[in-house]
């Protein structure tokens, strides 16, 4: 029996998606494990943000204030979770692979002598952890040999836990050696845009080469991006080529997204591209050349000149609605 | 201002990657390797500072068997100024190399450690935490700029986070880690590659560096992702609309 701690995230007082994944997640690795799940929620000013994290079928909430808490740190988060999973015997310590998450968690395995699995997938039955490497072209299956454990989980495995009873919550006072805290928060400059997220979109609209300049991925992939209400991203190719700034980069060495439509738009489907991309629900692709390797990870290829196919598309998706 | 900066050899991030048949690793015949993506860039954002600061020196260090001289020489052809080998048979875990890293520091005493933010390999993106945690250093993860301070008692780095960017101050000696956007690496020039034969390269077995390799993690095997079957061919942009919309049901 192995009780499990998850570190419920919140960016500015709200709860994302990221941390009731991470609960969600945390509830399946428990139940696996046969121990209690507990969710903690760390910052200054918490008690409405603990109440809430309640709500979602775990033991317990620990409710971790400090004003060292109130704007992150991996210094000071680590050191409060660690000392938290420690004092209250939790040996498997789960976040979500956000950006605090990867930031954070290598911290908490080193103060807690734990093995760490990053970004995993699935927890198996028997014990086995399943994690993607090589940008998914290869999925492992691994164990942690340490009594205890560190866990990330990717976002988009595990099911988002759903309101499910309430539980206690429980005010602990962090521990933190402030003088280990070598980093100080500045300021966060929020990518302001209508559009989703790129990492949180369910639809996603790519464009590459095929658009032969950035002007273009402006008249003619922008109009089709927003009426689907969807992020835009771009292959390696058009990043390479100058279009479009390297964020909107999806593949290998850009961002992974997984959304449930994702439409690649004049991208021929290179390796390093079908790694960013190729576990969204739907794939469709629209490209000249019939050969395009894209075409064999679509569920609906379209082989036409995008500069037509688009704007058709837009207006019929416009006309849908 | 001394910086070390730690790079991996991986497979070259276009390449094929095909699992083998017994699920023991990947198919290597034939792959080419390069120095990871996001090592890379860190290699340049040292070259950078040593440019701007005057007197700065470049280590680079990696740890692997004898062909990861390659990946070594490669940034010493960039410009670096020397490079350590810390030679290991098979797979490193993480932590291991974190350890290493620490022992590493300790004999090189650097201001400040680069790496990438994750190999393209193992992509467990853990390092360079793990090993400002060992050392109690600040770190930056996933930078996009770096701005050192007069002096360099510290720097103020832009870090790419979920939903922006978010600024840190990190005292100095720290870790960074490099994300896409910090810069784009230059490549060596035929000068850089001549004089690069010539610069010094160290080789340390990791038994020497004494540190606990006790297996935290262990790989069983590696199968190949759920293929995706090839769907359907459609004629129209009526005909694809339709079939999202009532089939598909994502528009």
């Amino acid at each position: 029996m192995s009780n499990v701690l998850v570190f419920a995230e919140h960016q500015h007082k709200t709860f994302s998606k990221t941390a009731l994944v991470a609960l969600g997640a945390g509830k399946a690795i428990a139940a696996k494990s046969g121990g209690e799940c507990y969710a903690a929620v760390l910052g200054s000013g918490i008690d409405d943000l603990a109440a809430e994290a309640a709500k979602y079928g775990v033991a317990k909430v620990f409710a971790v204030e400090h004003a060292a808490l109130e704007n992150y740190t991996a210094e000071a988060h680590s050191q409060a979770l660690a000392a938290l999973a420690e004092d209250k015997g939790c040996d498997t310590v789960v976040a979500t692979a956000s950006s605090i998450g990867k930031d954070m968690l290598p911290r908490v395995a080193i103060r807690l002598g734990a093995g760490m699995a990053s970004d995993i997938t699935g927890v198996n039955d028997d014990g086995t952890i399943t994690r993607p490497t090589y940008a998914g072209n290869a999925m492992a299956t691994i164990s942690i040999e340490t009594p205890r454990k560190v866990i990330s989980v990717r976002a988009t495995a595990f099911e988002p836990a759903t309101e499910d009873g309430s539980a206690e919550v429980e005010k602990v006072e962090a521990k933190i050696d402030e003088s280990v805290i070598k980093t100080k928060f500045v300021a966060f400059n929020e990518t302001k845009s209508d559009r989703p997220n790129l990492a949180e979109a369910s639809v996603v609209v790519a464009g590459g080469r095929g658009l032969k300049n950035g002007e273009n991925f402006e008249t003619v992939l922008e109009p089709l991006v927003d009426a689907l209400g969807a992020a835009m991203g771009a292959s390696r190719a058009a990043v390479d080529a100058g279009f479009v700034p390297n964020d909107l980069q999806i593949g290998q060495t850009g961002k992974v997204v997984a959304p449930e439509l994702y439409i690649a738009v004049g991208i021929s489907g290179a390796i390093q591209h079908l790694a960013g991309m190729k576990d969204s629900k739907v794939i469709v692709a629209i490209n000249k050349d019939e050969e395009a390797p894209i075409f064999q990870v679509s569920d609906y290829g379209l082989v036409a000149d995008l500069f037509k196919a688009v704007p058709e598309l837009k207006e019929a998706v416009e006309n849908l609605k | 201002m001394k910086i070390l900066v730690a790079i991996k050899r991986v497979p070259d991030p276009n390449a094929t990657i095909k699992v083998r048949p017994d699920g023991a690793g990947i198919v290597t015949d034939n792959l080419k390797y390069v120095v990871n993506p996001f090592c890379e860039i860190a290699i340049e954002e040292a070259l950078r500072i040593k440019e701007k600061q005057g007197g700065a020196e470049v280590v680079l260090v990696t740890i692997g068997d004898q062909v990861c001289q390659e990946q070594l020489r490669t940034g010493l052809a960039m410009g670096a100024d020397r490079a350590i080998l810390v030679l290991a048979e098979g797979e490193v875990e993480p932590v291991a190399v974190a350890r290493a890293l620490e022992k590493l520091v300790a004999q090189e005493s650097p201001d400040m450690v680069l790496m990438g933010k994750q190999a393209i390999d193992d992509d467990s993106n853990v390092v360079g935490q793990m090993l400002a945690e060992i050392l109690g250093w600040g770190q930056a993860t996933f930078a996009s700029e770096v701005k050192l301070a007069d002096g360099n008692g510290s720097a103020v780095v832009t870090r790419e986070v979920d939903g922006g960017l978010e600024d840190v101050e990190v005292q100095m000696p720290a870790i960074i880690t490099a994300d896409l956007r910090l810069n784009e690496p230059r490549y060596a020039s035929l000068p850089g590659i001549m004089k690069a034969r010539k610069k010094e390269l160290k080789e340390i077995p990791l038994a020497d560096l004494g540190i606990d390799q006790t297996v935290q993690i262990k790989t069983h095997s590696i199968a190949p992702p759920a293929e995706r079957e090839a769907g359907k061919r459609v004629e129209t942009v009526e005909e694809l609309v339709n079939l999202l919309h009532t089939e598909a049901k994502a528009i």
